[in-house]
Order: structure tokens, then C-alpha cells, then sequence
């Protein structure tokens, strides 16, 4: 099993595959509560203390499969019952100390929080300690660790903390369902929320597209994600699930990219607004240079409207890497553009819940996009692209000076120092996941090669320029 | 009015529906046929295995050489005009 990066990937999809599995023959509410034994029969236990907790988690997942709570607005949601309450003490020192007589770490300590005892072993004094790591990084035997939970660590906006049982909880106001704590928790105790049900909804009910056609939009990230199959088959193999049509993302980037290159030669300076994690961070921490966030929709709201104003009658669902875009799609002014989100875990599961054979399939067509509207499936893809539609537009003279961001802790000393006026750029490309959206918690793999393989996937298209790829597309603007 | 649409999907595309799309455009001004063509687009018609570019003309479905686009215009296209001008 290595479509997955991990196991809990992979114990998710099984959810999400038997969840569609059940849906498609509409024998779902019948048969829900027999997929946890489904997925752990017998009595020995092979994830947990007993197979019947190990049921009761796969239930909770079968629930995030199906929506999850209702009452929780936020798209990532915390599995009390699966959260192992790991340690959280910070930084520790372990038997590996030992009681050497150079004491580097009462060195690097500012604070004075290590001492020794009789064995010359060093403690850290809690209540001095401010978790700097200093004396971790000096330590020659590595003898400081620091025990600081995966979630919390993962969560660059501090937006996870430990409940009074010591459960992990989101605080709502400061995520921004970029879904990093989703991808990091080695428990699978935070969970993405599920809309694959919405999706077999709209799929069965457009009786075979007659009613209204489904289309489903795919992020230029999918390049390298299905690794056993080419990219034309995962487009046959959407067809297959019963969507009218595939059409790629990247020509809403194109469109982006053309219309913020003339919004910044006009404003002088700007965000970018293609990452909804980002927009949130800006919103939430840093609401005066919201009025810098570009006015553009995002690339995926912007090719669902061209389609939408093209056909008035036809759904549109948008199959990505990135959590934050369910969040995103559920705002009142996106969601009448995008009818729903899933990720390309969910596409996996979808395909599989139909026993569609990928790799017997023949090659569909993905093409309409530019070069540089695929790579804005990267970090710095989206200030290429920029960059070539300033010039396309005949704006060489701008002085384009962009900042490329990656990850959000990079979009938080940029949005810093612009707070203070200290920042010379005066373009901030900000991506919430590092490495940008191939990084995304909603990926099959995060491998190396991802980045190289959407560089080849942008190489490969037709168009070769944004205004080649978007200058005809005129003809469909209703008069 | 006759209503003309082109498919823009991927596989048309890749066919070369933008030399369509631009020559149509072309030639309707040209032309100056203007108020008696509407040219829109479609992602899709379900005929991406034809030889050729899917369009419309008045709903009746032609699949279009890319190279031979002023012969399509002066058979289908003008010939619509005309019709529909004599109704």
C-alpha cells in the first residue's frame, strides 16, 4: 500500500471507500454501523488497546465521512476518543544525558533553567524554561528532547491546545483549515470533514447529466499524485464516476494571473488570494492589511463562475490537495460558483468505491490551461505567472518586486514586517502549506518529486502563454 | 440570429478549437456579421472521439478541420445567415 504517505491515510480511505461504497446502492443508512466491524473484524486488536475502541474511533470516522458535526462550523474537527493524550512536558532531558562536564545547555540557557544533580545529569526548572530549544541544538549526545504534541507542533498559527483531559482542541477563531495537525497526528485524531456524500448526490440525482451536467474542476497539484496511472486515465476514470466533463483549474489561474497582474500595476501593492488558509490568516491576525488581499476569486471560484455564466444549468465540483478549500466553497457567495469540495483522498476513495480498474482505462484529455496556470500548483508558480502577465499585459515597466511565501510561518514574517511598513516587496505570493499546494493535507503523497512532476505537467500544455490560453475565452461572456 | 458554439473542452482544445474559436471571430467581423451571429462556447459535447472540433450551428452538430475553417464558414455559417434572414 504505498498510494498513501501513511497508514492513517489509508484507514481514512478505507472509511471514506466503504462509506461511498454503501452510498452509490443507497443501502447506506442501513448498513453504516457495520463498517467499523467491516474494517476490524475479529477480536485481536491491531491499532489499538481492544478492537472495541478500535471500532468506536472508525465510528467517529464513518461520521466525519458522512459530514460530521453539524454543529461545528469548522471543516477540521478532533476526534476526542482517538486522540492519544500524547505528552506535551516540552523540552526534557533523557537518559542519554550524560553528565558530562562541558554543560553546553546551562551554556546556551538565557534563562537558568538547568541545573545538575549529584550525577552532573542536567533538569530543566519548568517554571524558567521557555522552550527556546537552545539547550537541545548544543546537546553533543542529543539528550534534550523536545515533547511538544505533532498537532501542536503542525500548527503553525497556535490554534491547538490541550483540553483539561488532555485532549487536543481547535480553537475556530484562529485555524484556518490549512489541515497541517490533519496530515501530522500519527493517531488520525484529527480529521478532515467529509463532503463525498454531497458529491453521489449530485452525481445520481443529475440522472446521467440530462438534468444538469456535473463538472468536476481539478487543481493542477493532481500532477504526480496517482502514481500507478497517468493523469489521462484519472480523468477517465472522473468520467466514469459520472461527471459530464474534467477541466483543469489551471485555466482559472490563468484567468487569475492575468487580472492580478493589472489590479497591482494599478494598486501597487498586493496579496495574492489563491490560498483560502492564507486569505483566513490575514483576515484573522492581521485585519488592517486585508484591504491588500486581491480582489480576485480564488482560481477555483473563478473557473466554476466562467462555467456557471457559460451554462446556467450544472453543478460544480471542485476535487483538489487542499482542506481549507472545503471551508472556502461553504462561504455564501462561493458556494452559489462551487457546489462542493473533495480532496484527492477522496477521489481515491470515490474511484475505488466504484471498482473503476484505472489502469484498463484509455487516456482522457486534461488541456486548457497555460504553463504558468499549472504551476501555481507550487511555491513561487503563481509569481511566475504574475511576473509573465504583467508583461503580456504590457506592464514590463512595474516594478515588480514579489515576496514568495512558503508555508505560513514565511507568510507571517512577511505580513509582519509589511504591519510595519518594513517590507520592500510589493508582492506577497502567500501559501499556506509549505511547498505550496502540492503540499497540501488532502494529497494521496507529499513526495520530492511532486514539484518536478507539476514543472513537467506545466511543460506539457498546449498553450504556452496565459493570453493564449484565456485570450478567446471571451466568446463566452453572455451578453 | 444564428447561435454558433464551439467546444472548448480539453480534448477539442487540444484539437484546436482556439484556431476555431479566433478564425470564427475573425470572419464574422469580417464579414460584418456581427448582429447575425452569437458565438459562445461549451466545455464538452460529447463527441470527443470525431475528427475534428465540435460546433453548433443552430444546434445542428458539425465536427470542424481546424485548416478548413473559412470553407465551414461559407458552407454552414453564412449559409445559416442566410436562412434565417429569409424567415
Amino acid at each position: 500500500m504505498n498510494r498513501f504517505d501513511t497508514k492513517v491515510q489509508y484507514l481514512k480511505y478505507r472509511v471514506l471507500r466503504e462509506v461511498a461504497r454503501l452510498a452509490w446502492k443507497d443501502k447506506l443508512y442501513d448498513k453504516m454501523l457495520d463498517i467499523p466491524a467491516m474494517i476490524v473484524p475479529g477480536k485481536t486488536p491491531t491499532m489499538r488497546c481492544c478492537v472495541y475502541k478500535e471500532r468506536a474511533i472508525l465510528n467517529e470516522r464513518v461520521k466525519l465521512a458522512m459530514g460530521g458535526d453539524k454543529s461545528n462550523h469548522n471543516v477540521i474537527e478532533v476526534i476526542d476518543i482517538a486522540c492519544d493524550d500524547c505528552p506535551s512536558g516540552g523540552y526534557e532531558v533523557t537518559s542519554a544525558c550524560r553528565g558530562c562536564l562541558a554543560h553546553r545547555c546551562e551554556a546556551a540557557c538565557k534563562r537558568g533553567a538547568i541545573t545538575f544533580d549529584h550525577n552532573q545529569k542536567a533538569h530543566i526548572d519548568k517554571s524558567k524554561c521557555i522552550e527556546c530549544g537552545m539547550c537541545s541544538k548544543v546537546c553533543p549526545y542529543s539528550a534534550i528532547i523536545n515533547l511538544k504534541r505533532p498537532c501542536e507542533n503542525s500548527c503553525k498559527v497556535k490554534a491547538i491546545t490541550m483540553s483539561e483531559d488532555m485532549c487536543a482542541q481547535i480553537d475556530n477563531d484562529k485555524c484556518i483549515n490549512c489541515g497541517a495537525c490533519v496530515y501530522q497526528c500519527p493517531f488520525g485524531a484529527i480529521s478532515d470533514k467529509s463532503y463525498i456524500l454531497d458529491v453521489i448526490d449530485l452525481i445520481k440525482k443529475s440522472n446521467k447529466n440530462k438534468k444538469y451536467k456535473v463538472y468536476a474542476i481539478v487543481a493542477p497539484s493532481i500532477a504526480g499524485q496517482f502514481k500507478d496511472v497517468s493523469l489521462g486515465q484519472v480523468v477517465s476514470a472522473i468520467k466514469e464516476l459520472g461527471f459530464y466533463s474534467v477541466i483543469e483549474v489551471a485555466l482559472g489561474a490563468d484567468m487569475v494571473a492575468n487580472k492580478e497582474s493589472l489590479e497591482l500595476a494599478e494598486k501597487g501593492f498586493l496579496t495574492s488570494s489563491c490560498c483560502p488558509a492564507f486569505v483566513k490568516y490575514v483576515e484573522q491576525q492581521f485585519p488592517d492589511l486585508a484591504k491588500h488581499i486581491s480582489s480576485n476569486l480564488s482560481p477555483m471560484a473563478m473557473l466554476a463562475q466562467y462555467i456557471k455564466n457559460m451554462e446556467s444549468n450544472c453543478k460544480v465540483v471542485f476535487i483538489g490537495p487542499c482542506t481549507a478549500k472545503k471551508a472556502e466553497y461553504r462561504k455564501k457567495e462561493i458556494h452559489k460558483l462551487v457546489d462542493s469540495v473533495i480532496t484527492f483522498e477522496e477521489l481515491q476513495a470515490l474511484i475505488d468505491s466504484k471498482d473503476i480498474d484505472m489502469s484498463s482505462l484509455e487516456e482522457g484529455h486534461l488541456d486548457n490551461a497555460s504553463y504558468y496556470g499549472r504551476i501555481f500548483a507550487r511555491s513561487g508558480g503563481l509569481t511566475d505567472a504574475v511576473r509573465q502577465a504583467l508583461k503580456e499585459n504590457g506592464k514590463e515597466s512595474f516594478p515588480f518586486n514579489p515576496i514568495v511565501c512558503d508555508g505560513i510561518e514565511q507568510c507571517k514574517i512577511a505580513l509582519l514586517r509589511k504591519s510595519k511598513n518594513l517590507l520592500p516587496n510589493n508582492f506577497i505570493e502567500g501559501m499556506a502549506c509549505v511547498d505550496g499546494c502540492i503540499g497540501g493535507a488532502g494529497c494521496l503523497t507529499h513526495g520530492i518529486k511532486n514539484k518536478s512532476e507539476v514543472d513537467v505537467y506545466g511543460k506539457e500544455a498546449l498553450e504556452k502563454n496565459i493570453h493564449d490560453a484565456i485570450g478567446y475565452l471571451g466568446l463566452t461572456d453572455k451578453k | 440570429m444564428a447561435k454558433i458554439t464551439v467546444c472548448i473542452g480539453s480534448s477539442c482544445h487540444l484539437k484546436g478549437s482556439r484556431k476555431v474559436v479566433e478564425e470564427l471571430q475573425y470572419l464574422v467581423k469580417t464579414n460584418k456579421l456581427d448582429d447575425d451571429v452569437e458565438l459562445g462556447g461549451a466545455f464538452c459535447m460529447g463527441k470527443c472521439g470525431a475528427e475534428g472540433v465540435s460546433v453548433t450551428v443552430n444546434d445542428k452538430y458539425y465536427a470542424v478541420d481546424p485548416a478548413k475553417v473559412t470553407e465551414f464558414f461559407d458552407d454552414v455559417v453564412v449559409k445559416a445567415v442566410n436562412e434565417e434572414k429569409k424567415a
